[in-house]
């Protein structure tokens, strides 16, 4: 993102303090539901009774994390949300490996070698991308079944696989359009291969391509709820499957102290990637929703 | 430019997974669900054709006209409430304000998190005995109600607050880029005509804006046609049916209620309702590129 032009100015005038006020009240907005889930999550049950949303907590008390970690009950089972997370790391990381790669792949032949009938696949990927998921799923279920695939750890990652390949090969090919195609003719005169190319000069040179796409791709695939409850399957459920069982399916008092720390260790590792991930994060943003 | 062919092998190979996604996975199961719609299929497919049967009873089903209305009220509210707010933080952080970067971030956290933990926030937030109408009555406002969440006639509205504090960000962050990409002497010439602010951002500006308003809107109604996980979380659908949306009315038909040949036939509807949303942006977008070729 590029910065804004010019001296800043220094009157204070009666717009800029509108305009501060304006901004402020924003951000109140916007950061105050984040403020209540951690100071609810530091709270005991006896405090949130006293329906104050907004104090702090009287005394900083960590029962609920614990719980929420590791004894949280979602119906009968009292694992807490670390089982979810264990499988949302097992579901992502390949998900996220495999479909980057092929991603990669399919980017760089689209844009290079144009293959025959490339740009109508390409089209029909990107149709494909508009599609309501509901269309696909009863049908993906059956097949999978068949194929011994259904709720197993494979199945739920082939799913994510497939269901990514619009974007990352948006992105890649909007990528390796980019890159001079002199470099392209240079290795072919010097007699190198689609393989060749692709692993020694353009995957090298793709790397902040990379590095959007996985970022993009890893909090899509971590945030993802749908395919999780349809294609996981009772073991391998990710994170945000157990989260929302845990929080909508207790029995008697809630616990909201425990639900706001599920809560928070469930959006712990998107919102450590925006944080740490800064402008990245914002370049793939804007990359992925510039569709072409 | 035009790249010519360079016919490879290799390169008709390395396509081969994502022809066979495209083929089996995309097209193939979108031919296998239509089609499924025409029979009356309950738990298992069966193949007996009933024409147009399960698309009339799905318009006499109360829920999917619930759902339908919903969808429409949600998404009206959502995108253009998007658009607008986005609008306005874009344009307030133009201003060269301080802390732009600290604003920048605040703004655009909400989109980095799941829409189940978006709702489970503000379901939090939200309940009246202990969230934010409580807070307000124990500051010794005693009249004040904010329980949209469990009232049948608001909850669509809490819906709808929910899904704009987590998807304003993402206009305001495409934007703020299609701002700053506009050429600045274009502000300096509004201010030596005396332009005001506010008028050069509504005739000058925001005209300019139409590709990242298009590719934010086009995104947001995605997500609309999509919306399952933020209802889920935040109301299931209650109070009632108050909340329901086409694509979790699909779900509970296709794997609760045994429902097949219904909920492919709502499914297609809900299909037909994104070829309706995309045909006249794919269309803007078609011509805009012709005009940019210089061949319209």
């Amino acid at each position: 993102m590029t910065h804004p032009r010019g001296p800043r100015p220094t009157q204070i005038t009666v717009a800029r303090i509108g305009l501060y006020a304006f901004l402020i009240s924003a951000a109140l907005f916007f950061a105050v539901p984040l403020y209540v889930m951690i100071v609810t999550s530091l709270k005991t049950m006896d405090e949130i009774r006293l329906g104050q949303i907004f104090a702090l907590p009287l005394h900083l008390d960590f029962t609920a994390w614990k719980t929420a970690w590791a004894g949280a009950c979602a119906g009968s089972e009292c694992t807490g949300v670390r089982m979810g997370f264990l499988n949302s790391v097992k579901i992502t990381v390949p998900a996220v490996v495999i479909s980057v790669l092929i991603g990669a792949i399919n980017g760089y032949a689209l844009s290079f070698w144009r293959p025959k009938a490339g740009r109508l696949m390409f089209g029909l990927l990107m149709a494909g991308a508009l599609v309501p998921y509901q269309i696909f799923l009863y049908p993906l279920v059956r097949a999978m079944a068949v194929m011994g695939f259904y709720n197993s750890l494979g199945g739920i990652i082939l799913v994510h696989v497939l269901f990514g390949l619009p974007l990352v090969t948006l992105l890649f090919r909007n990528y390796f359009v980019t890159i001079p195609e002199e470099l392209f003719k240079a290795a072919r005169v010097d007699g190198a291969g689609f393989w060749r190319i692709f692993f020694e000069i353009m995957l090298p040179m793709a790397l902040p391509m990379i590095v959007v796409a996985s970022m993009f791709q890893f909090t899509g695939i971590w945030n993802d709820f749908l395919l999780g409850v349809v294609f996981a399957g009772r073991d391998n459920l990710p994170m945000t499957v157990q989260l929302n069982n845990i929080v909508n399916t207790t029995m008697g008092e809630r616990n909201y102290n425990v639900n706001m720390a599920a809560t928070i260790l469930t959006a712990i590792i998107p919102l450590a990637i925006y944080f740490l991930s800064g402008r990245w994060f914002v370049r793939g943003i804007a990359a992925g929703a510039v569709k072409g | 430019m035009k790249r010519k062919h360079n016919r490879s092998k290799a390169a008709l190979i390395a396509l081969i997974p994502t022809w066979a996604a495209v083929v089996v996975v995309y097209l193939g199961t979108m031919v296998w669900s239509v089609t499924l719609s025409f029979t009356n299929s309950r738990l298992f497919p069966s193949w007996n054709f009933v024409g147009f049967e399960q698309y009339s009873k799905l318009f006499q089903t109360a829920k999917w006209l619930v759902s339908f209305q919903n969808l429409i009220i949600f998404g009206v509210l959502y995108v253009f409430g998007c658009l607008f707010v986005g609008f306005l933080l874009a344009a307030a952080l133009d201003r060269k304000v301080r802390f732009e970067s600290a604003f920048r971030t605040i703004f655009l956290y909400p989109y980095a998190m799941s829409f189940v933990v978006t709702g489970l926030i503000w379901q939090w937030m939200m309940n009246p005995t202990l969230g934010i109408q409580a807070s307000v009555r124990a500051l010794g406002w005693q009249g004040f109600t904010f329980d949209w969440i469990i009232n049948r006639d608001l909850a669509i509205y809490a819906v709808v607050i929910a899904a704009l504090w987590q998807g304003a960000g993402l206009v305001m962050i495409l934007v703020l880029a299609g701002m700053r990409g506009i050429d600045g002497e274009q502000w300096r010439a509004a201010r030596i005509d005396g332009i005001p602010v506010w008028r050069t951002y509504v005739s000058i500006i925001l005209p300019q804006l139409t590709p990242a308003f298009a590719a934010a809107g086009m995104l947001l109604s995605m997500g609309v046609i999509k919306t399952y996980d933020i209802v889920v979380a935040l109301t299931n659908g209650g109070p009632g049916s108050a909340t329901e949306v086409p694509a979790k009315f699909i779900m509970d038909n296709l794997f609760q209620r045994q429902n097949l040949g219904l909920a492919t036939a709502a499914a297609t509807v809900l299909l037909l309702t994104v070829l309706i949303i995309v045909t006249p942006f794919r269309y803007a977008q078609h011509i805009r590129a012709r005009r940019q070729a210089g061949t319209l």
